[in-house]
């Protein structure tokens, strides 16, 4: 089960900024804490951040658009991240991305219309071993096949 | 009767079930009345066996795998009874696959309790901390340059002249950072390293941190990691509560400490200044070099920073390994290399062994050819920016300087192998949509040629004036090349023109010899 994230708030997120703000180069630290908390970085807090840390809001904003981690909007319930690089896509990981998206009615990066399920790519989870590789809430698991993966997508449907 | 058994933690183990298999041995072993010892290990790097489940036997390590809960009861009696059992393959070590590698960097992992500095110190760490702490800068330095290390992230930079570059600086702050940011489709040894035995990376940045100078480190994680973030934080407290990190070192005049950064998704990080940057709290853009880090490095300091496997090496060579470091290898390349086989293939894992090694033989011998039994078609080394080889070139060594003759690389040492049912065209457009998606933006033939070469690349797979289209991706590759600022942009042409060269009929028909006259 992916842990509850509490709703926005703005003492809460002054909190954790303050939590952080006393080390080099804290904006990730920052922006990886609440998401953490929110499960998503919400808008209001960009400048809150700017502020504490002394950078511009487009510094901070510049940063959160950046990297593909940061959510703008609360993810489903559950989210589903498949391998979509080579080592994954050599053992069959192409016709397993096109069956989840198939079962769960949406294509990758997007969220079922019920909220239960977000389903991303992602680009290596390092099991190239045991491929083709998916994460479920953080729960990781390799040699995904048909049944492996109906499981997984009917787990987070639930 | 009483049993000490061995279960992997690591994350390649554990996705294949390596924590059910746990909880069924704790749940046969309490019905049984049976006391059972279970210490949770890194991996081997014997993946095609995981859950690979070892037990102490007055032989040695007995290993059986690959397990799932199901087999527990009968393994557990094979245990007891040291009978035979399908899934037993006898003593670790034994193990063919295992047997003929040369385990210098990963002798100890998947053997010791990652948690744990006194299994670490039991099983030899430590030693070269011990040894460096004795010879101070200069003679750090000699074994550096002596065992011919090479920088493992891809880049095969030589170590010595790096560490020396920072030691010969004067500076109020040093930095030592560690790039965990293994993005590379088909490699996981920093993964496997950090998970399986943290503290051999901990010891070879804080004998980085005793050559150069400097009191603090950084390790960067990539956020795909979480299993190996939490390793490492936990070995970084473990070291601190043993007085490895801290105040005065091992007792020593040293101060050096460390922290794990945990990155956010983006493939650019790993490459070396786009990390720095990263690390000061800002966009993964890439630097302009020179300065280069060494003297401008983390927050303007000079900085040393080395990919997970270069500082993983470091404890053997300074534990008085460095000569016989240096007499693995070939060429210019020296020592081991970790070897990670990924994809399509039958016996995948980590192999180390020394440089030299062919192509063929990791993939046909050693990896066993594909899982599903059809031929290997393709094989890409060295990650996303890999050049493809297709079986004419199986019999290039395992070395920089040969695979950059054949128009490759061998990058962190990934293979990811490939059936004939690939289509080269698609895997040729992959790699410019992964640079698309992945390009920091800052220069121009990264960012603009990479998504110009996804619209060419749909054009000849549809059919669209083919001769003319690959000319342009060839101009477009010429200029990414030599163009871009970093190796995302500048060797993206790699797998691009490999497949092109190597496999030139997925992309449509031959041009007419009409077309060819003219």
């Amino acid at each position: 089960m992916k842990s509850a994230s509490e709703p926005w708030n703005e003492k809460r997120t002054a909190e954790i900024i303050a939590e952080h703000a006393g080390l080099e180069g804290a904006t990730l630290v920052i922006l990886h804490a609440l998401q953490e908390a929110f499960g998503y970085v919400p808008e209001p807090a960009i400048p809150m951040v700017a502020d504490v840390l002394n950078l511009s809001r487009a510094e901070v904003h510049g940063v959160f658009t950046f990297y593909h981690d940061f959510r703008h909007e609360p993810a489903g319930r559950h989210v589903l991240k498949l391998c979509r690089a080579e080592a994954c896509q050599a053992a069959g990981g192409d016709a397993l991305a096109a069956r989840a998206e198939a079962r769960l009615g949406i294509a990758l990066g997007h969220t079922t219309a019920d909220e239960r399920v977000t389903l991303e790519p992602i680009y290596c989870l390092g099991l190239c071993a045991t491929a083709p590789s998916a994460m479920l809430d953080g729960r990781i698991v390799g040699r995904l096949d048909e049944a492996r993966l109906d499981a997984l997508v009917a787990e987070a449907q639930r | 009767m009483s049993l000490r058994i061995f279960i992997p933690r690591d994350a390649g183990a554990v996705a294949v079930g390596a924590d059910e298999v746990t909880i069924a041995f704790e749940q046969t072993a309490a019905r049984r009345g049976l006391t059972l010892e279970i210490v949770r290990t890194g991996s081997r790097g014997l993946y095609w066996l995981e859950p690979m489940v070892e037990v102490a036997t007055s032989k040695g390590r007995v290993a059986f795998g690959p397990m799932t809960p199901d087999d527990v009861a009968s393994v557990l009696d094979a245990m007891t009874a040291d009978g035979p059992h399908l899934l037993r393959r006898g003593v670790a070590e034994e193990i063919p696959w295992l047997k003929r590698q040369t385990r210098l960097t990963f002798a100890r992992c998947g053997v010791i309790d990652p948690r744990s500095v006194d299994d670490y110190r039991a099983h030899g760490g430590y030693k070269g901390l011990e040894r460096a702490l004795t010879l101070g800068t200069d003679g750090i330095l000699a074994d550096i340059t002596t065992s011919g290390l090479r920088g493992r992230g891809g880049a095969g930079f030589p170590t010595g002249i790096k560490w020396k570059t920072v030691a010969q600086t004067s500076a109020d702050r040093k930095y030592i950072v560690c790039n965990a940011d293994e993005g590379d489709s088909g490699t996981f040894a920093d993964r496997m390293i950090m998970e399986g035995d943290p503290f051999v990376v901990i010891e070879g940045m804080t004998i980085a941190g005793i050559a150069v100078g400097a009191t603090k480190g950084y390790i960067y994680i990539r956020s795909e990691y979480p299993h190996a973030v939490e390793a490492m934080n936990a070995a970084i407290k473990a070291a601190r509560k043993a007085g490895y990190l801290g105040e005065m070192i091992g007792k020593s005049k040293h101060d050096f400490d460390l922290e794990v950064r945990v990155g956010a998704g983006a493939y650019v990080c790993g490459e070396e200044t786009s990390l720095l940057e990263s690390l000061e709290g800002r966009r993964g853009i890439v630097r302009a070099k020179p300065p280069l880090p060494a003297h401008k490095g983390l927050f303007g300091k000079p900085t040393v920073i080395n990919n997970v496997l270069s500082f993983a090496a470091i404890p053997f060579i300074l534990a008085g390994g460095a000569k016989a470091y240096a007499e693995f290898g070939m060429g210019r390349s020296r020592g081991t290399m970790p070897i990670q086989l990924a994809g399509n293939i039958s016996r995948g894992g980590l192999f180390e062994t020394a440089f030299g090694v062919t192509l063929g033989e990791l993939i046909d011998d050693i990896g066993g050819g594909t899982l599903n039994g059809r031929p290997v078609r393709a094989v890409q080394v060295g990650g996303p920016l890999g050049a493809y080889f297709p079986r004419a070139l199986f019999d290039t060594p395992f070395d920089y300087e040969a695979f950059a003759a054949r128009d490759g690389l061998i990058g962190h040492g990934g293979i990811v192998v490939f059936d004939d049912s690939v289509d080269m065209a698609k895997q040729a457009r992959f790699a410019m949509e992964f640079c698309a998606i992945e390009s920091c933006g800052k220069c121009t033939p990264c960012r603009i040629g990479s998504t110009r070469g996804v619209e060419t690349i749909d054009k000849i797979r549809a059919g669209e004036r083919v001769s003319e289209n690959l000319a342009v991706v060839e101009d477009l590759c010429n200029t990414m090349k030599f163009g871009s600022l970093c190796a995302l942009g500048g060797f993206t042409p790699y797998p691009v023109m490999s497949a092109l060269k190597h496999f030139r009929e997925d992309f449509g028909p031959a041009p007419t010899r009409l077309q060819a006259a003219e």
